[in-house]
């Protein structure tokens, strides 16, 4: 076995080659270039829309992980936003809690929720499983019009009747004015997404990429499918509470009207538009379904003809890129790569 | 060695209709092969060995192990590996991710998938699946298979669409699996040249019932045999 070590080596190189490429350097730099100066060339009204676009970009890598390594079809994601408003909201009026432990514990409650409204993921897929989740959304609608979001009352609820008693929640200390919001909802949804990440790139994402391609083949590797199934819809659904908990923190209350069945068919719809097997489309879905409308509004065309440019940009996905706008910025990156290269060989 | 696999009264039954009908064989060691026509059973005993069609009646047992008490994963763990008809290479995965997945979850560790694959020999471990050759998948299938300690191997048809000088690289695997990774092997295959190169015993299934069994050079010169693979007319047309 002399071939081992060598073999070794070549592993330990190809992984460090990984981690420091010419892209992850490019996006840690973008991504610093956005903390520092984005507020300042976005403005005032646009930064309020980017940081909005970042929180649904959570809750949009959590469809993307489901739907593009583990095949699920969940229709149900914004109403997990609504549960991680509530539990923030509900929690953070009712503690003292810092703003960062009130999302922890909306992560862990929505978490919760996500795995048991999710328990049909187990049995289902496919159209089966869409059908059901969307009708989960539909009664997360109807609760969140009965119960309203908790606004500094008392009871259960936390529900205060009159708009001279509604306390709206108070913003983290880190960032009260709205650029200090846009920054640190940056670094949670940077910190959202590397956890999204690792866990693709880790065991449990081989695990559900084998799920996702063969559930037989899966089992004959080992894995344990349903827990790992869980595991997914765990992880998904506590990304999504924290997505939930920034929202509410953004304006301090949250509107049932903002937690529509239809609103999670359009974020899916983003997702695959953006490209549901990177992170990349992920961070596009969050802008295309909470910058999109705004932009068309800019631009003196009615902001609610998203769901027919959705619905065109659904079928030219679906037809000629699946792989989403990621997909082809990627397409576009390599084929600029190699003309490069080619070009220095020259 | 990891000793005899005893399959006794096995049956599968679907309905009316029964896959396995009380096949009893056993399986000493090395590789042994598992032929008969389309729809003879062998898939649903591999599935039944593995898990995924529960028998009506039967038992399995090998080195003092009830399968039967187990579900697919914890086969799996316990040392039982296969491969599909259909290759099962993660297109989205590195090749080295596709055999790692095996081993991660049978106890394997890392040194488990550098053997395995210094085992196959394969090359460019980073290259995704979906650039593999068909080779390199079955390749992979068979490093996720000698991952860990695997106690039985089951092979569905591990040289599908390879050319000839394919599945002799192939075969010099297979034969090479039970000294160096101490399992037992059972290959189920067409390619009568592989079977008979391969397998030193075979067992052939005809409408799920065990039809011979032996030395595989004999096994394949029976008339029986023959006559579940070409069929009586053809038979008394060579005559």
């Amino acid at each position: 076995m002399t071939a081992v070590p060598q073999r070794s080596s070549r592993i330990a190189v190809w992984r460090a080659e990984k981690l420091f490429t010419v892209r992850n350097v490019a996006l840690a730099v973008a991504l610093i270039a956005l903390f520092t100066a984005g507020p300042l060339v976005l403005g005032a009204y646009w930064t309020r829309i980017v940081t909005v676009s970042m929180i649904f970009a959570i809750a949009a890598a959590g469809i993307a992980l489901l739907y593009g390594r583990l095949g699920l079809v969940s229709l149900g994601q914004v109403s997990l936003i609504g549960v991680g408003g509530w539990i923030t909201l509900r929690v953070g009026h009712a503690t003292e809690l810092p703003f960062e432990l009130v999302l922890v514990v909306a992560a862990i409650g929505t978490g919760l929720i996500g795995v048991l409204v999710g328990l049909p993921a187990l049995r289902l897929s496919g159209l089966n499983l869409a059908i059901v989740t969307l009708m989960l959304a539909g009664a997360f609608e109807v609760v969140f019009n009965v119960t309203g979001f908790p606004n500094g009352g008392d009871g259960f609820l936390g529900r205060a009747q009159g708009g001279v008693l509604q306390q709206p929640l108070p913003r983290p200390v880190l960032g009260t004015t709205d650029p200090d919001y846009f920054r640190y909802v940056l670094v949670v949804s940077i910190l959202m997404f590397l956890v999204i990440a690792l866990h693709l790139s880790n065991r449990p994402g081989r695990a559900w990429a084998a799920i996702r391609q063969s559930e037989a083949g899966a089992l004959a590797a080992g894995i344990g499918t349903v827990r790992y199934r869980l595991w997914a819809l765990a992880v998904v659904s506590a990304t999504t509470g924290v997505a939930g908990g920034l929202l509410a923190a953004n304006a301090g209350l949250l509107d049932p009207i903002s937690f529509k069945a239809s609103q999670s068919i359009l974020l899916f719809a983003t997702v695959l538009i953006g490209g549901a097997f990177s992170l990349l489309g992920a961070a596009i879905a969050g802008f295309l379904s909470q910058g999109l409308p705004p932009l068309l509004d800019a631009w003196g065309v009615n902001g609610n003809l998203i769901f027919v440019i959705l619905g065109l940009g659904m079928i030219q996905a679906i037809t000629t890129a699946p792989q989403g706008i990621a997909g082809q910025l990627k397409g576009l990156a390599t084929r600029l790569r190699n003309r490069f290269t080619q070009g220095r060989s020259r | 060695m990891s000793g005899a696999l005893l399959v006794e009264g096995l049956t599968v039954q679907y309905g009316g209709v029964k896959p396995l009908d009380e096949v009893s064989l056993t399986f000493e060691s090395d590789v042994c092969g598992l032929i008969g026509p389309n729809g003879a059973g062998k898939t649903t005993f591999f599935n039944a060995l593995s898990g995924f069609a529960a028998p009506a009646s039967g038992s399995l047992t090998m080195a003092g192990t009830d399968l039967l008490a187990m579900n697919p994963a914890k086969r799996a763990r316990w040392g039982l590996r296969r491969t599909f008809q259909q290759e099962q290479v993660i297109h989205t995965l590195s090749a080295w991710d596709n055999i790692r997945l095996s081993s991660e979850h049978t106890g394997g560790g890392r040194t488990a998938v550098e053997r395995a694959v210094d085992f196959v020999g394969l090359e460019g471990l980073d290259r995704a699946g979906s650039a593999l050759s068909m080779l390199e998948r079955r390749l992979v299938e068979i490093a996720k298979t000698v991952c860990g300690e695997p106690r039985l191997i089951l092979l569905d048809e591990p040289g599908a669409g390879l050319d000839a000088g394919e599945t002799e690289r192939l075969i010099g695997l297979i034969r090479r699996i039970p000294e160096e990774f101490g399992a037992l092997v059972i290959l189920v295959d067409h390619d009568m040249d592989l079977v008979s190169t391969v397998c030193g015993t075979t067992a052939v299934l005809d409408f799920g019932r065990v039809i011979a069994v032996g030395v595989t050079a004999e096994v394949l010169a029976s008339a029986e045999v023959r006559r579940a693979y070409l069929g009586t007319v053809e038979l008394e047309e060579t005559a």
